[in-house]
Parts: structure tokens; C-alpha cells; sequence
């Protein structure tokens, strides 16, 4: 998270931007109270748009080289079509999908699994880490057995999941949100505990305890890590996605990949690797966006 | 450096505290340092009162205790004649660190200051006040990020003033601030007790900072007698605020106030 500094504390800056205490003189061209922050701060300068479009411009440089390798190499016959198929192969097949009707319900089937088991995993994980970061008792008391159950990899569940609910949506969408619960667990546990203890005190000095110093001071304090929880927990949660569909299921992006692999179509095998990653990197992009706007606020 | 007088709705009249044979042991892990014993003092209604010593000398401590944030282990400690038990709402701290609310903005960083229960109107309108009385009016949408370590001390005070405390604690409120910033700070002090004066008490290292501020100077110490820290001296502080910084009267005692802590610091 390297989010550009927007404070700067050089001593030149500060004593030119210090008012005089003497407040009987409003500043020149200041309405009092109608000012908004931003837009008069000498030290938050509002980043250029411009830089933003390079910045997307230079990062899109790597993945159209790699793309352009692809072609050449796959143009070149270094591989065989079924070692390598080309890009524009791979466009085929996904255009071949699309016409037949199936690609969108791979798509959508994946997504709602993703989507579910991550709610699922993330509320759970976030009403844990809550209960085990704010109380000393339940850290002593549920802490060793969540971090033991944390230590068994996850894909280990799965006989017992199929054991215990069948092959079907609920034991996929339960492996997804053992996936997504770790990671918002540990964070939001760790986030609270870590709660600046100086905050906390004034809280107390104030008047606020119980619930009212939860919602005004813990919580939102916390609210970095959490979403850095959050964050973790999505990628894991396409992981186990794909642990799940590539196991048993007659659909999804999992299964397609699986059923490329049998009938020897490494160019919907590669459509589809290429999809998990489009749609990984979004849903990441889309928390990555609320993230970016609550460390403006917070950070 | 006058402040134009402030319409205080909700200010709260000055409360008188008692200190009475208060001592306090902390123990951790089967040690225990002995840190106050057999205190007395007495803060009349409107009192300015600066507490030094040396490091572990137990300022900070008491403040605590009057605050309700630590407990006395013996004695009992009383504001305007009630006992404080727990955190005491009469009473506001300021700290050494602004402790801020860094994703709040400076208005609302005040308003978690406001007494339980305040109106909202009559809130807002006691934040503004107080954002005009530190000077930061303009900065009020500003975040604590934003903002010079001077700057974040005052909005510290005017959160501590939001509680409309009978009494106003602070623990070394200037002492990270560079020193030109803390005299203005000092200054600023007594335009808002001059504005709502309340009684205050202070905690600092600095002889200086506790002549210019204080009506009374209460050094603690070690006085020989047994463990821990007790009242060393009480030096009532000659002449009126606002005082001068250069008052040959406050040389001598600066003289007398730093040979009790070089005392101090010979012994611990």
C-alpha cells in the first residue's frame, strides 16, 4: 500500500501554512466555515489526470508484449498448436463459446460461486476477528483452535466436504468461504488488537465505552486492515473456486478448464486461464477503488 | 493577543479538587514501584496549577487519577466535594500527543469532546466557537493529517474544552512542540482560561512553562521520608497574568524550582 504521502511536514511549509492564533482578522478571501478542505490545502495537491492515463498506459505495456510474444512464437511454429495454441486461436474459441451459448453460463456460475462464498466467508471471518481482536477472554479461549484449524490447508477439507454434503453448490461454496475466512479473520483480529492504545485511552477520557467506543474509535481504526483482509480474501476465494470446480461440477470456469485438458482444446484451456484472471483482477480492482477512497479518509 | 470574548453556552463553572493522602503503588509481574505516597492538595475553583518533577516523579499519575483514568491505591481524591469514581465527566484531558482521530475532520475530532447527550445545533455551534477561540476556523474540514503538530495541539485543547470541564488536565500538552510554537501555545493557554476559566491543572518539565502559566508551582519528589514520590514544595507564583517572561521575581525562583528537581535527579 504505497499510497503518496499527501501531508508535508517540511518546517517551511508549516509556518507559512500556521494561521496567527490572533483570530480577531479572518484571513483575506476566507468565508469562515464555508471553506472545504481540499480544494484550499497547499498540501494536498489533487494528482494531475494525466497521470493517472500514463500510468494505465505504461502498464499496459508488459501484457501486450507478452501478447505480441505469444503471436510471434505461436506464428513462428515453435510449439504446436496443441502445446500453444495462438492468441487469435484463443479468441476463436472464446467467440465459438459466446456463439453456442456457453460461455456466459461458465462466467456467471463461476461468479456466483465467488461471490457467495466470499460474502459468506468474509462476514464470518469479520464477526470472529471482531470477537477474538476486541476481547482478551475469546482471544484466549477460541485463538489456539481458529489458529489450528488456519493451519490445516484448506484443500485438505474437501473429502470431508464431499463426505459430509455431496458433491453440489454447498460444498463448493463452503470451500470458497473457508478460503475467503482465513485471511479477513486473521487481519480484523490482529487490526483490532493493534488498535492505537493512545486512541483507545482518549475514547475512555471521553466518555465512550462499550458499543459507542467500538463504532466511533475501534472499528473504524481498524478499517485499513479489514479491507486489507478483504483483499486477500477475494484472490483466495477465485482460488478455491477453481480447487472446487476442478474437482466435480459440470460447470463453471473450473470445469471448463478441466474439460478442455480431456479433450485436448488448449485454446479453451487458455480462454480460460485467461479468463480467471480478467475477472480476479476486477473484483480486485472494485475493492481496490473502495480501498483507495477510505485511505484518502483514513490514511 | 486578545480573543474576542466568547458566547459560552455550554461552559461549566469552575470546580475546586481535593487531594487527600493519596498514594499509588504499580505492580507488574510480582515487582512493584512505589510512585506516590501521603499526597495532599488542595485546587481552589479557577486555580492554575503546574505539577513538576522529574521522569517517574508521578505527575502524569495524578492527573490520571483526578480524571478518573488510574485509581488511587489509598486516599481519596473529590471534585467540588463528590468523590471521582471512574472516568469523571467533570473533568477533560489533554495529552502530550494530540491523539487525534486521523479520519476525522478537525470540527468533528472536536465534537467527540461534546458532553454525552449535547443538542446538535447547540453542538455545532459550540465546535465553531471553539474552532474560532484556537484560531483554526478555516481549517475545520481539514484531517489531522493536514495539519502542523501546533495546530493539532490546539485542536486537542478545544476538544478537551468541548467537555466544558470544571476541571481541564493536561499532561505536558507543549512538550512536543519546538520551542516558538510552545510559547505561543503558552499565550494561547491563558487567552482561553482568560476566556472560560476553569480550573486547570498541568503537568511539565519545563520550570519556565509552569512560572509563566501557573498561580501555584507543585514540585513533586522524593522528600527522604519513605518509597515513592510526594509534594516536595508548593511555590505560589508572584504577580498577575499575563506575566513577564523576564520578571527578575520569577528568575529566582526558577533558580529555587530547578536546584529542587537537580536535587531530585542527585537522589533517583
Amino acid at each position: 500500500m504505497s499510497t503518496p504521502t499527501t501531508t508535508d511536514r517540511s518546517d517551511d511549509l508549516l509556518t507559512q501554512q500556521d494561521p496567527p492564533i490572533d483570530t480577531t482578522l479572518p484571513a483575506a478571501g476566507v468565508t469562515p466555515g464555508g471553506v472545504t478542505g481540499a480544494a484550499t490545502t497547499p498540501t494536498a495537491p489533487s494528482r494531475p489526470r494525466g497521470l493517472r492515463s500514463r500510468r494505465t498506459l505504461v502498464g499496459a505495456i508488459v501484457p501486450l508484449g507478452l501478447l505480441a510474444l505469444w503471436q510471434a512464437v505461436t506464428a513462428a511454429g515453435v510449439f504446436l498448436p496443441v502445446q500453444l495454441p495462438s492468441p487469435v486461436a484463443v479468441w476463436g474459441a472464446g467467440v465459438e463459446l459466446v456463439e453456442r451459448g456457453e460461455l456466459g453460463g461458465h462466467l456467471a456460475i463461476s461468479t456466483q460461486r465467488v461471490l457467495i462464498g466470499f460474502g459468506i466467508g468474509a462476514v464470518l471471518g469479520l464477526v470472529m476477528g471482531a470477537v477474538v481482536g476486541l476481547s482478551r477472554q475469546a482471544d484466549v479461549l477460541l485463538g489456539p483452535t481458529v489458529g489450528a484449524f488456519r493451519a490445516v490447508p484448506s484443500l485438505a477439507w474437501v473429502p470431508l466436504l464431499i463426505l459430509w454434503m455431496q458433491i453440489g453448490e454447498t460444498s463448493r461454496i463452503t470451500l470458497i468461504a473457508i478460503g475467503a475466512f482465513f485471511p479477513v479473520y486473521t487481519t480484523v483480529a490482529s487490526g483490532l488488537r493493534h488498535v492505537d492504545q493512545h486512541l483507545v485511552e482518549v475514547g475512555h477520557a471521553y466518555g465512550l465505552r462499550g458499543p459507542r467506543l467500538l463504532a466511533r474509535i475501534q472499528l473504524p481504526a481498524a478499517v485499513p486492515s479489514v479491507i486489507s483482509g478483504m483483499r486477500l480474501a477475494l484472490a483466495q476465494s477465485w482460488l478455491f473456486l477453481v480447487a472446487a470446480e476442478l474437482i466435480a461440477s459440470s460447470q463453471g470456469l473450473g470445469f471448463l478448464l478441466l474439460d478442455s485438458q480431456n479433450n485436448g482444446r488448449t485454446d479453451r484451456l487458455l480462454l480460460a486461464i485467461v479468463l480467471l484472471g480478467l475477472l480476479g483482477k476486477l473484483t480486485d480492482a472494485v475493492i481496490g477503488v473502495v480501498e483507495r477512497r477510505l485511505l484518502r479518509v483514513w490514511a | 493577543m486578545a480573543i474576542t470574548a466568547s458566547t459560552a453556552v455550554l461552559t461549566r463553572p469552575a470546580e475546586p479538587v481535593a487531594i487527600r493522602d493519596v498514594a499509588r503503588t504499580f505492580t507488574a509481574g510480582g515487582s512493584s514501584l512505589p510512585v506516590l505516597r501521603d499526597l495532599n492538595l488542595d485546587v481552589p475553583a479557577g486555580e492554575v496549577v503546574g505539577l513538576l518533577g522529574a521522569s517517574g516523579s508521578g505527575k502524569s499519575t495524578l492527573l490520571r487519577q483526578v480524571c478518573g483514568l488510574d485509581t488511587p491505591d489509598a486516599g481519596r481524591i473529590t471534585i467540588a466535594g463528590t468523590p471521582v469514581r471512574g472516568v469523571d465527566p467533570r473533568c477533560a484531558v489533554a495529552f502530550q500527543e494530540s491523539r487525534l482521530l486521523p479520519w476525522r475532520t478537525l470540527a468533528h475530532n472536536i465534537s467527540l469532546g461534546l458532553p454525552r447527550g449535547t443538542e446538535r445545533a447547540a453542538g455545532a455551534h459550540r465546535v465553531d466557537e471553539l474552532l474560532d477561540l484556537v484560531g483554526l476556523a478555516e481549517f475545520r474540514s481539514h484531517r489531522p493529517g493536514q495539519i502542523s503538530g501546533g495546530m493539532a495541539q490546539r485542536v486537542a485543547l478545544a476538544r478537551a474544552l468541548a467537555r466544558s470541564p470544571g476541571v481541564l488536565l493536561l499532561d505536558e500538552p507543549f512538550g512536543a512542540l519546538d520551542a516558538l510554537t510552545r510559547l505561543k501555545m503558552q499565550d494561547l493557554l491563558l487567552d482561553v482560561h482568560a476566556a472560560e476559566p476553569t480550573t486547570v491543572l498541568f503537568v511539565t518539565h519545563d520550570v519556565d512553562e509552569a512560572l509563566y502559566l501557573a498561580d501555584r508551582v507543585v514540585l513533586l519528589g522524593d522528600d527522604g521520608r519513605g518509597p515513592g514520590n510526594t509534594i516536595v514544595s508548593v511555590t505560589p507564583v508572584p504577580g498577575e497574568r499575563p506575566r513577564d517572561r523576564a520578571d527578575h521575581r520569577l528568575a529566582g525562583l526558577r533558580v529555587q524550582l530547578l536546584d529542587g528537581l537537580g536535587v531530585d535527579t542527585h537522589h533517583s
